[in-house]
């Protein structure tokens, strides 16, 4: 099996990001929140990346960043799997008034753009880890949904699954045994793109002040703290923009290689 | 009756329904989660006797469902009530910035779209070779990253690295057409550059997909240059599918138009409905909420509308 480039690239700089994201703690060379320069310090020994606007150290919180970031992404991306499978799965075996309560479900909340919907509940809910995960999670698992539910109605027809319903399996011996298993590879590819979109999700949010809260910070937020610089030429916000470009990018390199990957294993098995 | 007509009605019928159901959800998702609007305005310190009182004043205390019809025959009669932060009537606060955004939004489409659709062409003449692999490369970029990202990037090469224009964009009331274009250049390249890229490829998967077609291959055996055949004959049947990308494109320029906006304290619609839900201003999030929503739905009713008139396949239905 040969991995182009474009991926192996794509999955060193995924693995350092996370790597960077898992030892936040050891590898960051100053605290999160106490000024530790002077206000906006350009790059130098001490400071890699210079100061932020209230003079503390931005590869610090770069890395802490990272870890808020990727952390809030990856936990919203599992829980929009999970939900959005296992309601795309049952919708397609159970099919009848499951199935049309689901889609149309889905559909409403699909037919508004996520950031306004994300807008709207948001001006409700309390700001928390906790909610932005359910929220960005919630909303990605509609997307996740249909896919499922598309792969799922293609498997549920399927000898085998048949076989298993007559013999009298429960439903959720279906779902997970039967039906899991072989819809695996077309969901492994979205898992990236959904990441992705959690990524840029949080960071937009953090970014118009209404994703993660000071003095936490990830990248959206640091990018926002840091705007008004560039007024005066200072280039600090785009430390963390350059970040989240980099994350962004480099997933989908990866993404891109699974992708073309599976879509080849569906003409046949040799590949 | 014909049955175009018929595919129309029906399809605007139900976008009319999804944009009622959607009106519920805004509605009555804010109001069922927990914490209400009272809470909101006297914060969590809030003793339970004001609570109370203000819950009475604002009329909390009906029935969700009839404040929900109340608050919708008065939105559908022009009505959106008054913020709870400053009590400005929402419905002149929102006229005010409207039209900021409506320039912004149709100065971006008049470039993008004339723009995406050359560059789609260009992509799909040279289809594999290198003018195709730049274009799809750099859009392949933009699409990667989210729009405030994007954003920056164009801030800093253009205000930094060179210094043509200012980072921030500020229009006031009298300023002349074109003053008002020179302030909003920056907003309106990021806003190009979000909403290009898509329908620049989408554009490019249409005249490919037609390129595929058999009279395409008798346009070329019969000796005419690729751009003809591109222009002659693949275009005029890839219309209505781009058509269609550009007005779906375009509804994709409403959340795109309230990051930027936000980018550039561009005083309009977007930073509005942002400003107001930092503050949990809940009538002002319901009303420009609705707006966002009705403007989304609508562009797509009228891309689905397009390609039902301009698909003679449908005209006929067995």
């Amino acid at each position: 099996m040969r991995i182009p480039l474009s991926a192996l690239v794509g999955m060193f700089l995924t693995a350092s990001f996370v790597f960077m994201a898992v030892f936040a703690q050891l590898l960051a060379p100053y605290p999160i929140d106490s000024a530790v320069g002077g206000v906006w310090e350009g790059p130098s020994a001490t400071h890699w990346l210079g100061t932020d606007t209230i003079g503390r150290d931005i590869f610090s919180r770069l890395i802490y960043g990272g870890q808020i970031t990727i952390f809030v992404a990856l936990a919203s991306s599992l829980l929009a799997f999970s939900t959005g499978a296992f309601l795309g799965f049952l919708a397609a075996v159970r099919g009848g008034w499951v199935d049309q309560v689901l889609s149309r479900a889905v559909d409403l909340v699909m037919a508004i753009p996520s950031l306004i919907v994300a807008l709207v509940v948001l001006s409700v809910l309390p700001l928390n880890l906790t909610v932005l995960i359910l929220v960005i999670g919630l909303l990605d698992s509609t997307r996740v949904f249909r896919l499922s539910r598309a792969v799922a109605v293609d498997i549920a027809v399927m000898d085998y699954v048949e076989a298993a319903k007559l013999r009298g399996e429960r439903q959720s011996w279906v779902i997970f045994r039967e039906i899991l298993p072989n819809a695996l590879t077309p969901l492994v590819a979205e898992f990236g793109l959904r990441f992705i979109f959690a990524v840029l999700f949080i960071s937009t949010l953090s970014f118009l002040g209404l994703g993660i809260q000071p003095p936490l910070a990830d990248w959206g937020g640091m990018v926002k703290e840091n705007k008004d610089g560039l007024i005066y030429g200072k280039s600090a916000a785009m430390m963390p923009a350059m970040a989240i470009a980099a994350l962004a990018i480099s997933v989908n390199l990866v993404a891109d290689w699974v992708l073309s990957r599976t879509s080849s294993l569906k003409g046949g098995r040799g590949a | 009756m014909h049955p175009v007509l018929k595919l129309v009605i029906q399809r605007v019928a139900l976008g009319l329904v999804l944009l009622l159901a959607v009106s519920v959800v805004i509605f009555l998702g804010t109001e069922a989660l927990p914490g209400d609007t009272a809470q909101a305005i006297l914060g969590q310190s809030a003793t339970p006797v004001s609570l109370a009182n203000l819950r009475e004043k604002l009329g909390l205390n009906e029935p969700a469902l009839s404040r929900y019809l109340t608050w919708l025959w008065a939105a559908l009669h022009g009505d959106l009530g008054v913020a709870l932060t400053n009590g400005v009537d929402i419905a002149t606060a929102i006229g005010q910035r409207l039209g900021n955004t409506l320039f912004l939004a149709s100065a971006a489409a008049v470039i993008a779209v004339p723009l995406a659709i050359i560059l789609g062409l260009v992509a799909a003449r040279y289809n594999g070779r290198w003018p195709d692999k730049l274009i799809s490369g750099i859009t392949l970029t933009t699409i990667s990253l989210p729009e405030f990202v994007a954003a920056y990037f164009v801030i800093y090469l253009l205000t930094q690295v060179i210094p043509i224009f200012q980072p921030v964009a500020m229009v006031f009331p009298g300023m002349g057409f074109w003053e008002r274009l020179h302030a909003v250049a920056l907003p309106v390249i990021v806003l190009v550059m979000v909403v290009l890229a898509h329908m620049m490829r989408m554009t490019r998967a249409a005249i490919l997909n037609v390129m595929q077609s058999a009279y395409i291959e008798t346009a070329e055996l019969k000796g005419l240059t690729p751009m003809q055949v591109i222009w002659r004959h693949a275009f005029p049947n890839a219309v209505a599918p781009i058509v269609a990308v550009v007005i779906l494109n375009l509804a994709y320029l409403v959340v795109g138009v309230v990051v930027v906006e936000v980018v550039f304290g561009y005083n309009a619609l977007g930073q509005y409905l942002v400003d107001h839900v930092t503050k949990r201003d809940l009538p002002v999030v319901q009303a420009v909420g609705l707006i966002f929503a009705a403007v989304y739905i609508g562009l797509n009713i009228l891309a689905d509308v397009i390609s039902i008139v301009s698909n003679p396949r449908l005209r006929h239905p067995k």
